[in-house]
């Protein structure tokens, strides 16, 4: 079975791939997943908070308190040059490239067109093959525009677009006034793929500490009918690649992913909650059911029910909705 | 590269090397840059001021840097100042180049190794940044007598005046050891030179092989230990050859001198630089010559050439090498016609006929007078005296007046000068207006507060103007005592020609001043000289500024016509994101007005140290300097200066007239910076000095303070038990104590159950609270329906100072209830007085919380012996004193003997008040018929071992001496003399891990070994934090400090477990971030057992690379990693058949790394080096485990079975 797809003009194996997340941590998790058949593997983000925030602690604990008390000048020792932020993430790219063969996509997480963005660079230079850009701001301030938002956006890519030459995708998240609008000025832009959808981590609340609470928590299958909707409404009408990303458990979810018009699949919740095995296992049955339905390769199945191509586009919008609804009420 | 051959004689002929670059450093850079070229090992202990330069050896074995012969030197830190001499020691018996750093009570330390290293005849270098001695108080500052306290020892003493002479002795006393197999002490001025920047040349590591015969090397080698060539050494001998064994080594000595003037000559034709055993400044037919050495020559000089340009017939003699003192040499030196020579000790020797230097000049002269010798036309009388002791001013002005007084037919002998002796009428006068500061020289003073950047600022100035343009620069900071809230002053001045200025600015010709309220607080302008430029980091816009200066203030800017500037430096600083670091900002304004380079070079120079200086920290930090710097010189503004003083308001009085006598006429001017005005008379006679003093001194320190709310406060009192500096507080009192009460004052129902109708109150000392937010942080009670509000918040301090200050002096006056309370629980212990209050303590200090409580619960019946570290600093360095007494003026007795001594010092204590207790006793025995029968019983009998007993037993005593009244004999006399010993006294040795770990170990565990009653606690921060910050044996695993850059890759020693084997020791370890009931436990347990105690307190520390208001959430976080566990092994369960050993914090819920990477001690590593990091984690959360596991063992024993 040709399980073979192609993504921002990369040849992959298959449409498999781990999502950005801490499968990739060190050479040995990569090499890790490259056995257990990713077709690639897109990096661990490297945060623009992290980096800024990494420089400003090692600068601020090494002068707190300094020159201030005459037996106690400085409170530790000088000697070191400070691997803040990208230098080791950019040796482990380099590294990578060296020990697998599967294509390594760097991953740059952030919110501005600051410096940060020169890491672009660095990763190119690494030997990345491609970049995956997570730009996602929470426009908290009632005074700014969607359109001023839509332009962070645009802008950041817009600046690495300038300095590197591999390809770029961009991770979006749902919350725009119209995906449709963004993705177009997106690939515009020069973005050569979207990722759909990025999903925030939700704060929680601490009732016994009264406190807002980080909390982490993994995807189940439901969530991937908000990416699957919306490549599907996106499909062969940009010239660009889909990759959904989130609720990508099963191999009929991969398979949806494909049909709905994404290249790739992205996973990282699954193989985190039950092993780098579920790669091979969900490969093994999308194979089975693609030889029981007849169907000769992926290729052949991408984009096949999306808005373009099914018998009822109205589907995938208000009047989808609708009939939800009606729908929940009859099983009751 | 320069050639250079030896021909037979050994005369060395070379080609000057003009590569040499010149850089702006310090004396410890320098001495320790050639001790690190030319050295194999070195053996280091931290102590002030030479710290750095073991510090500095260390760091660049650790990057690798190599001596001259391709090594990186091995370097290890030690436990003591003993052992790097005993290290020392054998590293040159075993066949070694090696050297050590040190100074003051270190050098002490090292004497007995020093005779040996000398009898042995063994080359050695140790660099000495010369300190007082510990006398009736300590002094970290420089004078001469440590070094001259070695001077019996056979060692050589070479000194070097200025940061120059420190690198260029610092090679020249190596190459002379060698040829002559004396040890060297290579000596300079703690402080006035060792943290003096200069723009200096630099040695090559060329000019350092030229030096160093590689062939004596090996000689020393050769007589190394081996047992391929064994001999011994260290043999015992009897009275039949000793005496001509210690003759023996005479020639060496009597050839030194010449071996030194030898080296000294190849040096000169090296570097142009030119050094003799003695070198005479002056004209050359002088009458009246100064004797002296180290940094005070420099002033001196300064003043010699001042005078002789001027017509006077003066002279100087510099002494480079003291010991062997070549009397031959020094005649020689003198001119011929000298009459009157001043002999300048800087250091002090009671009892003595006169002190060193003089008393060798006096054998010299009186040796070639008795000899016969006619070099003089007249034999000269020589004067000596005193200056400079720990780091007194010596100025041209006090020079001049020495050379005046030698004009006198009878000078004053053993005088001392730069202070007023009104007691024994030994000083001379001077007169302070005499300069010689040059006109052609930019002189300019910084006033910053502690760590805002301002004195690294100018150290990069002093480096930009240095190394960029031909001017001569200079560089001298002075530091406060406190650790918070501390203002540093930076002397900097930069010329056309040498600078020998060896002593503060008296004329600047800029002032900036860092910090607004500095004006009301300190004479700022006292050193700006008429037509100077001022410039103010002012909140205030040029057109506001004047109304908001102090009338003084607005009065010297007119009479000294000042050109005034301001800028807002917090708001650029905000705007670039910088925080409270201003110093660009103000290092920008600098060069802008002072006009030292040109303005775009200047900014394109700042911009280069950024890089050079931030480089390494990232991208966005320099980015952001930069902005700053782009910003500052838009928002400089020059103000009007208006023709008349218009300010209603002046400087507010240093302290209240309300003051004890002795805080207005000492502490006060002390605080306001005019110590050095203060005669003799003003001090005590042997350093004993009153408590209660720091009440007095209102640092207003705080921008933001807590206030409390009534409507959530739940009354636990956890606020109170962590606060640093016991500036809030609680208490609760009757109704009717609230008549009169300020409109502001704030109070609430108490909730105790035993106390009915009792009003509560929790007020803070906004004037002395220093805005640490451990309060807030540690306060459980939150508003329901606005979470971030809590029962404290912190607010603007200013705006409600004026009302606390008189809301704090109602609630200080209030009568205090509560006293029926067991004091047994945080609630309550919440109510009781600290007796050590508005230390100088960091903001959030970890360890003061736990001498708070101490004084709380035991301060009126306890004598604290406090070791050497951050808790003697804050705790008894002048001008303030915090421990304090109560209402009946009780309260700690407290005394800092020595580093290495606490605990024995504590055990003397214990001792002492034992047998006073006992003699007292036995006189009562005696004098039961005068007594009575009734009183006789109480007073042998009454049980102390609870608060109760202790107040029985002192109304039992203050009756026995209403009893005892007007009676006289001998042996009444004395029972009153020492009945008060009979009030049960604890003694509590207190000190840091520095102390307990390392240095004072061996005496510690004496005294935990001796079954006495006395109560240790250590205060454990996990490394030398007085100090900044070195590695004990007390830091974790994998944690950064310095002598373990590359993490410490040894454990932590477990004082704990050490201290249980005896098993009549109670010990403790405690975290009061994590719970502060099972410290407050601990405590009361430590104090109640009779026998010896050990408590362990983790302490946060800055030195942690914390954010300090989250400190007691670090213990937190320790405790719950399993990293310290809290136990108490009560021995006293022991005896009741009982498992001593009681684990009182459960088992890890939390990674280490979830607790250590919130460390920058642990995430330096981390970011530099991951790897490593990885490693040190894995292995130090195992030990986590391990250890974990091992408690849980010991607390499940069963006890053994007692026999039946």
């Amino acid at each position: 079975m040709d399980l073979s797809t192609e993504y921002m003009g990369l040849k992959l194996k298959n449409p498999i791939v781990p999502s950005a997340s801490p499968l990739s941590r060190g050479l040995d998790a990569i090499r890790k997943l490259e056995d257990a058949g990713a077709a690639a593997v897109v990096m661990y983000s490297l945060f623009e908070e992290q980096i800024t925030l990494d420089s400003f602690y090692i600068a601020y604990y090494l002068t707190h308190g300094t020159e201030s008390y005459a037996e106690s000048l400085n409170y530790f020792p000088d000697v070191y040059s400070y691997d803040i932020g990208p230098d080791e993430y950019v040796n482990l790219i380099r590294r990578a490239k060296e020990a697998v063969d599967i294509p390594i996509i760097g991953s740059l997480n952030g919110v501005s067109a600051g410096g940060w963005t020169d890491y672009a660079c660095l990763i190119e230079e690494a030997g990345a093959d491609a970049i995956e850009l997570n730009v996602y701001y929470i426009p908290t301030n009632p005074d700014m525009p969607s359109s001023e938002v839509e332009a962070m956006y645009i802008d950041t890519l817009r600046s690495i677009k300038r300095l590197v030459s591999i390809p770029i995708a961009m991770k979006l998240s749902p919350y725009f006034s119209s995906t449709s609008y963004i993705a177009r000025r997106l690939a515009q832009a020069g973005a050569s793929a979207l990722v759909l959808f990025n999903r925030f981590y939700q704060p929680d609340l601490d009732l016994e500490r009264l406190e807002v609470a980080p909390r982490l928590v993994l995807s189940e299958s439901d969530e991937l009918r908000l990416p699957l909707r919306w490549v599907a409404i996106l499909y062969g009408r940009l010239p660009i690649d889909f990759a959904i990303t989130s609720g990508v458990h099963t191999y009929q979810d991969a398979l949806k992913a494909m049909m709905a018009g994404a290249k790739i699949a992205m996973m990282a919740s699954e193989l985190l909650k039950n092993g780098l095995g579920r790669i091979e296992e969900i490969l093994a049955e999308m194979t089975r059911w693609m030889e029981e339905h007849e169907y000769d390769s992926v290729k052949q199945m991408i984009g096949s029910l999306s808005q373009k191509h099914v018998a009822e586009p109205a589907a995938f919008e208000r009047a989808n909705y609708m009939r939800t609804l009606g729908s929940y009420r009859t099983a009751v | 590269m320069p050639r250079c051959f030896e021909n037979e004689e050994g005369v060395l002929s070379v080609s000057i090397n003009e590569n040499r670059q010149q850089v702006t450093i310090d004396a410890n850079e320098a001495a320790a840059y050639v001790a690190h070229k030319t050295n194999e090992v070195a053996a280091i202990y931290p102590i002030t001021p030479s710290s750095p330069m073991g510090e500095l050896v260390d760091a660049w074995a650790v990057v690798g840097e190599q001596n001259i012969w391709g090594m990186a030197p091995i370097v290890r830190e030690m436990q003591s100042e003993g052992g790097a001499a005993g290290a020392v020691h054998g590293t040159l018996q075993a066949g070694s180049l090696t050297t050590t750093f040190t100074a003051s009570q270190g050098l002490l330390l090292m004497l007995p190794n020093l005779f040996k290293i000398a009898g042995e005849l063994t080359s050695t270098v140790f660099h000495i940044a010369a300190r007082t001695v510990a006398t009736h108080a300590l002094s970290i500052f420089g004078d001469h007598g440590d070094v001259m306290a070695a001077r019996t020892t056979g060692w050589a003493m070479l000194f070097g005046n200025s940061v120059q002479e420190a690198m260029d002795f610092a090679l020249i006393a190596q190459a002379s050891t060698l040829r002559s197999r004396v040890p060297f002490l290579h000596i300079f001025d703690g402080f006035r030179t060792s943290h003096e920047v200069m723009k200096i040349e630099k040695l090559t590591q060329d000019d350092m092989r030229a030096m160093i015969d590689d062939e004596l090397v090996r000689d020393h080698r050769r007589r190394a230990l081996s047992p391929d060539h064994p001999v011994m050494r260290g043999t015992a001998q009897n009275p039949d050859v000793f005496f001509q064994s210690r003759e023996r080594a005479n020639s060496y000595y009597a050839q030194t001198p010449g071996i030194v003037q030898s080296e000294m000559e190849k040096f000169e034709a090296l570097t142009g630089r030119r050094y003799r055993l003695f070198d005479y400044i002056g004209s050359p037919d002088a009458e009246r010559v100064l004797v002296l050495m180290g940094s005070g020559c420099e002033a001196a000089e300064e003043t010699v050439e001042y005078l002789v340009a001027r017509g006077e017939n003066v002279g100087l003699v510099k002494v480079r090498l003291f010991r062997p003192f070549s009397c031959e040499h020094l005649l020689a030196a003198l001119p011929q016609a000298v009459k009157t020579i001043v002999a300048l000790d800087r250091t002090k020797e009671p009892g003595s006929a006169g002190e060193p230097l003089y008393q060798d000049v006096v054998t010299a002269i009186s040796e070639s007078a008795m000899s016969g010798d006619s070099r003089f036309s007249n034999t000269p009388r020589v004067i000596g005296g005193r200056y400079g002791l720990a780091s007194k001013e010596f100025t041209p002005a006090m020079v001049k007046a020495l050379f005046d007084e030698a004009k006198k037919p009878v000078p004053r002998n053993h005088f001392c000068i730069g202070i007023v002796d009104d007691v024994t009428f030994t000083s001379i006068p001077y007169d302070p207006d005499f300069s010689t500061e040059p006109a052609d020289q930019v002189r300019a003073v910084f006033w910053g507060l502690g760590a805002d950047g301002t004195v690294s600022a100018n150290k990069n100035s002093i480096k930009i103007i240095g190394e960029e343009t031909p001017n001569y620069a200079q560089g001298y900071f002075v530091y406060d005592s406190k650790k918070a809230g501390a203002v540093t002053v930076s002397h900097l001045r930069f010329g056309p020609r040498p600078i020998h200025s060896t002593y503060l600015i008296q004329r600047a010709s800029f002032v900036a001043v860092h910090q607004f309220n500095f004006l009301e607080r300190y004479r700022v302008l006292d050193t700006a000289e008429e037509g100077a430029t001022l410039l103010l980091n002012s909140p205030y816009a040029a057109e506001e500024v004047w109304d908001h200066l102090p009338a003084s203030v607005q009065q010297e800017i007119i009479s000294r016509r000042l050109k005034l500037y301001v800028i807002d430096a917090y708001a650029v600083a905000k705007s670039a994101q910088l925080g409270v670091r201003i110093n660009t900002i103000m290092q920008t304004c600098f060069f802008a007005l002072s006009g030292v380079l040109p303005h775009d070079e200047a900014i394109a120079r700042i911009k280069d140290s950024i890089k050079k200086t931030y480089g390494k920290r990232g991208e966005p930090v320099i980015r952001q300097n930069y902005a700053a710097v782009d910003a500052a010189l838009a928002h400089l503004q020059e103000v009007q200066i208006p023709a008349a003083v218009t300010s209603l308001f002046d400087l507010p009085e240093t302290v209240p007239a309300e003051a004890p006598k002795f805080v207005r006429d000492v502490t006060a001017p002390l605080i306001a910076g005019r110590g050095d005005a203060l005669p003799v008379s003003a001090f005590p006679v042997d350093g004993t000095y009153p408590l209660g003093t720091a009440q007095w001194e209102k640092r207003n320190i705080a921008k933001e303070v807590p206030v409390w709310e009534t409507d959530l406060c739940i009354q636990c009192g956890k606020c109170v038990m962590v606060c640093p500096h016991s500036t809030i507080r609680a208490k609760v009192y009757d109704k009717p104590s609230l008549d009169g009460a300020p409109d502001s004052f704030k109070h609430m129902p108490a909730k105790w159950r035993e106390l009915a109708d009792q009003i509560y109150t929790i007020q803070v000392a906004v004037e002395d609270c220093t805005g640490c937010r451990l309060c807030v942080e540690v306060c459980p009670a939150k508003d329901k329906s606005h979470a971030a509000r809590k029962a404290i918040n912190m607010q603007d301090q200013l705006p409600i100072r004026e009302q606390e200050r008189k809301n704090w002096q109602f609630f200080l006056d209030l009568r205090e209830g509560g006293s029926n309370l067991r004091f047994n629980t945080v609630k309550n212990v919440q109510l009781l007085q600290p007796l050590f209050e508005f230390s100088g303590a960091c903001a959030g200090c970890g360890e003061t919380p736990y001498i708070r409580l101490l004084t709380q619960l035991f301060g009126d019946h306890t004598i604290i012996a406090n070791a050497t570290g951050c808790s003697s600093i804050y705790g008894g360095n002048l001008p303030t004193t915090p421990y304090t007494v109560n209402r009946d003026g009780m309260g700690p007795a407290w005394s800092n003997s020595l580093f290495e001594d606490n605990a024995e010092f504590g055990l003397g204590m214990r001792m002492a008040v034992d047998q006073q207790a006992a003699y007292a006793k036995h006189l009562v025995s005696e004098l039961t018929d005068l007594i009575g029968e009734a009183l006789t019983i109480s007073l042998l009998t009454v049980d102390q071992s609870t608060d109760e007993g202790i107040k029985i037993q002192r109304e039992c005593v203050n009756a026995l001496k209403a009893r005892l009244g007007g009676a006289k004999s001998p042996k009444v006399r004395d029972l009153l003399s020492v009945c008060d010993s009979m009030v049960r006294k604890s003694v509590w040795i207190v000190g840091g891990d520095g102390w307990a770990y390392d240095i004072g170990y061996g005496g510690l565990d004496h005294v935990l070994a001796s079954g006495q009653n006395v109560n240790i606690l250590v205060l454990d921060t996990e490394v030398y934090s007085n100090t900044g910050g070195q590695a004990s044996k007390a830091t974790p695993l994998g944690a950064v400090a310095k002598f373990a850059a590359g993490g410490k890759t040894t454990g932590k020693k477990d004082l704990g477990i050490s201290a249980i084997r005896y098993r009549d020791v109670y010990v403790a370890q405690v975290a009061m971030g994590a719970d502060d009931a099972h410290t407050l436990k601990a405590f009361r347990e430590a104090e109640a057992h009779t026998g010896p105690s050990l408590i362990i307190a983790y302490s946060h520390c800055i030195a942690h690379g914390i954010d300090m208001s989250l400190g007691m959430n670090q213990q937190k976080l320790a405790v719950e990693s399993g990293y310290w566990p809290l136990y108490r092994y009560d021995p006293n369960l022991a005896v009741e058949g009982r498992n001593p050993f009681q684990l009182d914090s459960k088992a890890p819920t939390k990674l280490l790394k979830d607790y250590i990477y919130t460390e920058g001690r642990y995430r330096i590593l981390q970011q530099s080096d991951p790897a490593s990091a990885r490693a040190l984690l894995e292995q130090a959360q195992e030990s986590v485990l391990d250890r974990w596991h091992q408690y849980t063992q010991l607390a499940a024993l069963e006890p053994r079975p007692l026999a039946v």
